[in-house]
Order: structure tokens, then C-alpha cells, then sequence
């Protein structure tokens, strides 16, 4: 999908400004972060970054333009393989789930007009920000048991889309097939979600199903606990999870509860979705994770999506869940490239993990981005002779504790990793897991790669350091093994 | 009150009565040790919940607080399921897990008791966003007491309903008192309803012991509701009979005198309902209010014999309903 670039505004009275620099050029591969530009007003000079990856498909204003008007369109960014000059050195393409832990994307997409890479990050020049660590790296499915078989059955026939075209397709979907759903949120409707999530969803249902909300969290968040009450299913954006604490008394008391306090009458069927996390460079209040915050609640799923065909299918199913669901997306991810299942009847079963890559010697579980760094150092530590089991937990309430110990049971040894703090987080409530019910079999302790217990920082040495890296999560393997 | 005959205003003084008489068995209960759990008496307020219920139909629904045994009789809720889900017992409401703080009647729209202040104005708002999706008419109505008037939910709701001319009324029950502060300490202007004046949509001061007069204001406010012009704010003025919770070490604040004046029957909602039915010719005899009293009786002694014979909750039921299938 193309995706315009627009003239950004320096301020809430910027009409126009220039465009001093292009800092790419036509062909170029971007990341999410990579600085394009630089614009200029009288007043001050800024870059302008991108969001999305994708490849630079055309520059519309001229670099030296002066005049150019906010929110006019200065490029346009195409999916890698859309328009782009290919890169040369394609990666094999693979269309049945493999073990082989190197493998590429898969592609069934029918070939288009323009030659076609799957492999968008790898000619992309090193990561400028922290926040870009390592590539997304392709997920392998490896079946552990006939629902990841099933499940895997899917992904036979996929096609190329970023995670926020992957969550924007799993409300249309589900709205087109129920009546009862509806989206409504901070900026959903006409700007098409802050994030741009919700991109299309107005024109095609309408302000009834797609409605901008006041900044209200706990107004809107009551309001849709109650059209749930009343029959209805609401999906309701967060323009981030950090200011849906304003509505954590609806969410807890009256989502979560009512169906226990009424005796059974009255569940709540909901789905709580946005950005969790920490974004880059936005400090303390803007940078956390919830996982554990929810996961402690009786009453409430909780789901944290790593890959697009996961956060479409697992959005799919919180949506059809007569129970309320808190749906952690990721800021970092929802540019990011994955291959999704075309038929639209996946639906991915909740509470169910999955194993990103097959491996002997230590089990890693992660979730959400934290998979991306998971993988990243699973390959560092093949390189040093030690294959690392990534297991994507990808449903944090209820925990598929079957999938983590049957991989425990082989290599012996596990680390947790997550972004949020360490003190009562997802790692404390593995480890307490792994000490009730596999504690015969680890030949190590449970080791908990975490976030800092610190608020986030804003400086970006600061921030990064308070992040879990790749590094921490390789020392914890080889730890764990003895190395 | 033209629209209402005499059947009507009748069986409207029983509600009331139904109400006064239950709240006094349930304080009795929680005395003797029966109910166990907090019972926040609605008695003194009932001509609100009656005033307003009486307007509404079964499609429509309401939302009520901590003090909800009121609302959820004037809805039509059953008394003996009532009694005993303060008994704590299988046959509740809540099977026993919810107690009076929790009562709800999803069938007769009765969409719950909030044990959080102002938890539940923002809830009554989405029915009413619920309503206005279906567009069939349909009304919400939330209850809640002076003090939700001061918390959060309680603009962020009426801001939104008054935008989106949802057809919601917000009756806020001012009896004058949170636990043990004044509201004229923590209302900032004179009446609550002045607030409406701040999101553009009619404020209402009603006299809250004058069920007519609650009638009234409400119908209109369901009228302008039902019609597509937005919510209303009803402020009615009443008062709390007894403390705020029936335990017997509850401090109360209220100057004696005033509590005093209230209990007075041309203050009390239900002998002013009383009085104003026999001064209407024909309207109520001594024989029939007796007749009424005792039927109103038979009910709650039935309820409470309901809620005895009913067994305490399996203890494998505790783990029942956190999920659904």
C-alpha cells in the first residue's frame, strides 16, 4: 500500500513552510525513524522522519521548495516490492512452515507489475536510533502441536502488510461480518487514528461505527463498558495505553467484574486496543508497559501481538471474545513488514504461544517487539554454538504454559524477557510457573531480562540503557547455559 | 397529575413503601446479623426513584450507586432475589457474589448497582450511545448522588451525551450529605443542576419528596430524550433517613434537628404522598392504605423467607463467571 508523506507543521500555526533538504532520493529504503528531511519555516528548522518502512517511491516537492503547504504531499512511500527497484539479492522464497531458522519471509502474493523484494531491511543502512536495533526478522512456524499445525495451515497462502494494514484489516473484517462492532477513540474517525490505524474505516462504515471521541479516557472508556452492556461489542483506542490509567476504574471494576459480581448475567464483550510501551525519546509518561498490569486482573485477556498476521488474528479474536480483551500493540512494530495469512477466516486461538524458532539449548520467551530482539540475539548466540528456543507468548493472560514447558522439558533452561519492569512483572510469574510445575526439569535458574526499575528516561543513552537489548538477552542465555 | 390515575398514583405510594419497608428489614438484618455485608439505606429518597422509573419503560435502562435497593425495586426488580443476594445466598441476584452493592437486573435493564462514586454515569452514557445506535426510542437513565457530581465521570459523561445529544438523564439524588461533609462544602455553586449550564443542556431542580413533581421533570427530560434533542440534568433535592451505612458505629455528622425535620411527616415523601392521595376524594381510604401496608409486608417477610430457604453459594462456585465461555 502507498503511503503518502505529508508536509509536517513545526507548530498548531504553521501553514507552510520550505523544504530545504531532501536527505533520501527516489529507490531509497526507509525504516520507521529514518530522518527524509529537512523543512524550515522563518522560525526554526526540523527533520522530518519516517513512520512507516517502505521504499521512497517519489519525491512531489522539489527539494528548495518554498511555500509548501501542512499536510500537502511532499513523497510517497511504497511497500518494499511495489514500485521499487528490486534489490538483487532476493532471499529464497519458502511456502510451508520450516524449521530452518534462517529462513525468509514467505510470499504466495501474485507477482505484480514490479519486480519484488522480500528482503526490505537488508539493504537499509544501520539502524540511527535506538529504538532500531535489529530487523524484524521472519517468523519461522514451527508446530508443536496440531493447533500450530493448524495454524500454520494458513500461512500457506500469505500476503506482504504491515501491522497497522494487518489491524486496520482485522476491524473491517470483523465489521463487515458483525453489526454490533464498532470503533470508537481519540482521533479515529476523520485523522484515521493518531497512529493511523484506523485508516479507511470512516469512509467505509460511516461516523455511527466510527467515532471520534473527546479526550475523555475515562468518559469514553465507561461509555463503551456500558454500549457492551447493552449488546453492542466496541473496540476502543487508546491513542496509547499510558493514558487508558485514567480509565483503569472502568476497566477493572466494570469490565472486568461485572460478569463475576452479576452472577454470571452480564460479561462484558470489549476490546481495549492501542500503542503500549515505550515509544523513543517521549520519557516516563509516555514510555511503559502494561503487560503485567492487566495480566494481574481476573477477568481480563491480555494479548501483545508481535508479527502482522499474529496482531491481525489475535485482534480478530479478541474481537469475537465475549470477554474484554486489552490489546497491546507497539508503536515500533506497526510499520513493520510481515507476511499475513489471506484468508480471512484465521483467527488465531487465544491463549496459545508461538514458537518463532526451534532450538536445543535455552528457551527465550518474549512478546510484542521484544520478540524482534529475542530473535536477534538467538541468532548472535547460533553464531557462538548455542540454539536458542523463541517462544512469541503472544496471549500474556491466559499464559500457554504448555507450550513453555514442553520446550523447558527439552532445552533445560529458560530466559523470560519483556520491556516492562522487573518487580512482579510477566518474568517474575514465569519463573514462579517454571518453579510449580517444571522445576525437576531446569538445570539453571530462571533468569528475567527486564526493563530497568526505573521510570523511562528521556535522554536516548539513558533510554536505551533502561531498554532489555539483544546484548542482555545473549549474556542471559549464555548464563544460563554456563558460557 | 392528569397523566397519572389514581390506579397508578397508587400502586407508585406501594413502590414506595415497598422500598421503605425493605430497607428497614434489611437494616434489622444487618443488625441481627443476617446480612453481613454493607447496606447503604435508600429510605427518605424514594419518591426520586419512583418519580422517575414511573416515566420509563422496560426497554429503557437505568444504572444506580451504592445505595441501590431503591432504584432497582422502582424498576421492577424481584424482591425475594433482592433479599437474598443480601443474605449472600444461591438464589440472589448474583448468585451470592455481589451483595447490595452490586445488584443488577440486565433483563429488566436494570444494568447494575456501582459500589464506585460517579462509576457508573459514565456506563448509563454508552447505554444511552447503545440507545441512540438502535434508534428505537430507547432511554438511559443514571442515578447518582451529589458527590459523583464533583468526580471526574461526571463531566467527561455529560460533556460527551450533551455533543452527541444522547438521549440519557442524569438524575443526580442531592441528600445533602456524603459520609459526614455537607455537599454545600464541596458543591462549589448552589445547585448541582447549575453545572448543566456548562454543556448547554436543561438543568432541572425538582423537589425530590414530591414524587409528582420528580414524575414530571422526569417525563419531560425522557421526552426531550426520546425525541433526539439530548440529556438533561435533574437535580432533586431530598434527604437520607438514616446514616450513611447501617453499621452501628457509623459516626453521623448531621445535626440532630435537621435529621429530625426531615423525618417529619410533611417532609417524608411517603406520608406527604399519603396526605396528598386522601385529600383527593375517593383517592386512598384508611382501609385501603392499611390493605396496602399489609400486602407491602407479606412481600418483604416472603423475600426474606425466600432468602433463608435459599443455601449458601457452593464453594466451587467461587470460580464460576470470571470468564465467559
Amino acid at each position: 500500500m502507498a503511503t503518502d508523506i505529508l508536509m509536517p507543521a513545526l507548530s498548531p500555526t504553521m501553514t507552510e513552510g520550505k523544504l530545504a533538504k531532501w536527505l533520501v532520493k527516489e529507490g531509497d529504503v526507509v525504516k520507521a525513524g529514518d530522518l527524509l528531511a529537512e523543512i524550515e519555516t522563518d522560525k526554526a528548522t526540523m527533520e522530518v522522519e519516517a513512520v512507516d518502512e517502505g521504499t521512497i517511491g517519489k519525491i512531489v516537492v522539489a527539494e528548495g521548495a518554498e511555500g509548501v503547504a501542512v499536510n500537502a504531499v511532499i513523497a510517497v512511500l511504497v511497500a518494499d516490492g511495489e514500485a521499487a527497484p528490486s534489490d538483487a539479492g532476493d532471499a529464497p522464497k519458502s511456502d510451508k512452515p520450516s524449521d530452518d531458522e534462517d529462513e525468509a519471509p514467505k510470499s504466495d502474493k501474485p507477482k505484480g507489475d514490479a519486480p519484488k523484494s522480500d528482503a526490505p531491511t537488508s539493504a537499509a543502512p544501520p539502524p540511527a536510533s535506538p529504538r532500531v536495533a535489529a530487523a524484524p526478522k521472519p517468523i519461522s512456524l514451527a508446530p508443536m502441536s496440531e493447533a500450530a499445525a493448524a495454524e500454520a495451515k494458513f500461512y500457506e497462502n500469505t500476503k506482504s502488510l504491515t501491522v497497522r494494514e494487518a489491524l486496520r484489516d482485522a476491524m473491517a473484517e470483523e465489521m463487515r461480518r458483525d453489526e454490533m462492532v464498532f470503533l470508537m477513540g481519540e482521533e479515529v474517525a476523520e485523522y484515521q487514528g493518531a497512529y493511523k490505524v484506523s485508516q479507511g474505516l470512516l469512509d467505509e462504515f460511516g461516523p455511527r461505527r466510527v467515532i471520534d471521541t473527546p479526550i475523555t479516557e475515562h468518559g469514553f472508556t465507561g461509555i463503551g463498558v456500558g454500549a457492551a452492556f447493552d449488546g453492542l461489542k466496541p473496540i476502543v483506542e487508546f491513542m496509547t495505553f499510558n493514558f487508558a490509567m485514567q480509565a483503569m476504574d472502568q476497566i477493572i471494576n466494570s469490565a472486568a467484574k461485572t460478569l463475576y459480581m452479576s452472577g454470571g448475567q452480564m460479561g462484558c464483550p470489549i476490546v481495549f486496543r492501542g500503542p503500549n510501551g515505550a515509544a523513543s525519546r517521549v520519557a516516563a509518561q509516555h514510555s511503559q508497559c502494561y503487560a503485567s498490569w492487566y495480566a494481574h486482573c481476573p477477568g481480563l485477556i491480555v494479548m501483545a501481538p508481535y508479527s502482522a498476521g499474529d496482531a491481525k488474528g489475535m485482534l480478530k479474536a479478541a474481537i469475537r471474545n465475549p470477554n474484554p480483551v486489552i490489546f497491546l500493540e507497539n508503536e515500533m512494530l506497526y510499520g513493520q513488514t510481515f507476511e499475513v495469512p489471506v484468508d480471512e477466516d484465521y483467527v488465531t486461538p487465544i491463549g496459545r504461544a508461538r514458537v518463532l524458532r526451534e532450538g536445543k539449548d535455552v528457551t527465550i520467551t518474549a512478546f510484542s517487539l521484544m520478540c524482534r530482539d529475542a530473535l536477534a540475539a538467538a541468532d548472535q548466540l547460533a553464531s557462538e554454538g548455542i540454539e536458542a528456543e523463541v517462544i512469541d507468548l503472544r496471549t500474556l493472560r491466559p499464559l500457554d504454559t504448555e507450550t513453555i514447558i514442553t520446550s523447558v522439558r527439552k532445552t533445560n533452561r529458560i530466559v523470560s524477557v519483556e520491556e516492562g519492569w522487573p518487580y512482579a512483572g510477566i518474568g517474575a510469574e514465569i519463573a514462579a510457573t517454571m518453579m510449580e510445575q517444571a522445576f525437576d526439569w531446569l538445570d539453571a535458574p530462571v533468569l528475567r531480562v527486564t526493563g530497568k526499575d526505573v521510570p523511562m528516561p528521556y535522554a536516548a543513552n539513558l533510554e536505551k540503557l533502561a531498554l532489555p537489548q539483544v546484548a542482555d538477552i545473549v549474556a542471559a542465555a549464555k548464563a544460563v547455559c554456563y558460557r | 397529575m392528569s397523566q397519572l390515575t389514581p390506579d397508578r398514583q397508587r400502586q407508585m405510594l406501594r413502590q414506595m413503601l415497598t422500598i421503605r419497608r425493605f430497607e428497614e428489614r434489611a437494616s434489622e438484618g444487618f443488625r441481627a446479623g443476617e446480612i453481613y455485608g454493607v447496606v447503604h439505606a435508600y429510605s427518605g429518597e424514594e419518591a426520586v426513584a419512583v418519580g422517575v422509573c414511573a416515566t420509563l419503560t422496560d426497554r429503557d435502562k437505568i444504572i444506580s450507586n451504592h445505595r441501590g435497593h431503591g432504584h432497582c425495586i422502582a424498576k421492577g426488580a424481584d424482591l425475594d432475589r433482592m433479599m437474598a443476594e443480601l443474605f449472600g445466598r444461591a438464589d440472589g441476584y448474583c448468585k451470592g457474589k455481589g451483595g447490595s452493592m452490586h445488584i443488577a437486573d440486565f433483563k429488566i435493564g436494570m444494568l447494575g448497582a456501582n459500589g464506585i462514586v460517579a462509576g457508573g454515569i459514565s456506563i448509563i452514557t454508552g447505554a444511552g450511545l447503545a440507545a441512540q445506535m438502535d434508534g428505537e426510542g430507547a432511554v438511559a437513565v443514571g442515578f447518582f448522588g451529589d458527590g459523583a457530581s464533583n468526580a471526574g465521570p461526571f463531566h467527561e459523561s455529560i460533556n460527551i451525551a450533551a455533543g452527541w445529544k444522547l438521549p440519557v438523564v442524569y438524575v443526580c439524588e442531592n441528600n445533602q450529605w456524603a459520609v459526614n461533609v455537607p455537599a454545600a462544602e464541596s458543591v462549589p455553586t448552589p445547585n448541582v443542576a447549575d453545572r448543566a449550564a456548562g454543556y448547554g443542556i436543561p438543568g432541572v431542580i425538582v423537589d425530590g419528596n414530591d414524587v409528582f413533581a420528580v414524575y414530571e421533570a422526569a417525563a419531560a427530560a425522557v421526552a426531550r430524550a426520546r425525541a433526539g434533542e439530548g440529556p438533561t440534568l435533574i437535580e432533586a433535592k431530598t434527604y437520607r433517613h438514616r446514616p450513611h451505612t447501617e453499621r452501628i458505629d457509623q459516626p453521623d455528622a448531621r445535626p440532630k434537628e435537621e435529621v429530625a425535620r426531615w423525618l417529619e411527616p410533611d417532609r417524608d415523601p411517603i406520608p406527604r404522598l399519603i396526605a396528598r392521595l386522601q385529600a383527593q376524594q375517593g383517592q386512598l381510604s384508611d382501609q385501603e392504605l392499611a390493605e396496602m401496608e399489609a400486602a407491602v409486608q407479606a412481600d418483604i417477610a416472603r423475600a426474606v423467607a425466600f432468602a433463608k430457604a435459599s443455601p449458601f453459594p457452593t464453594l466451587a462456585s467461587a470460580l464460576d463467571d470470571v470468564f465467559a465461555a
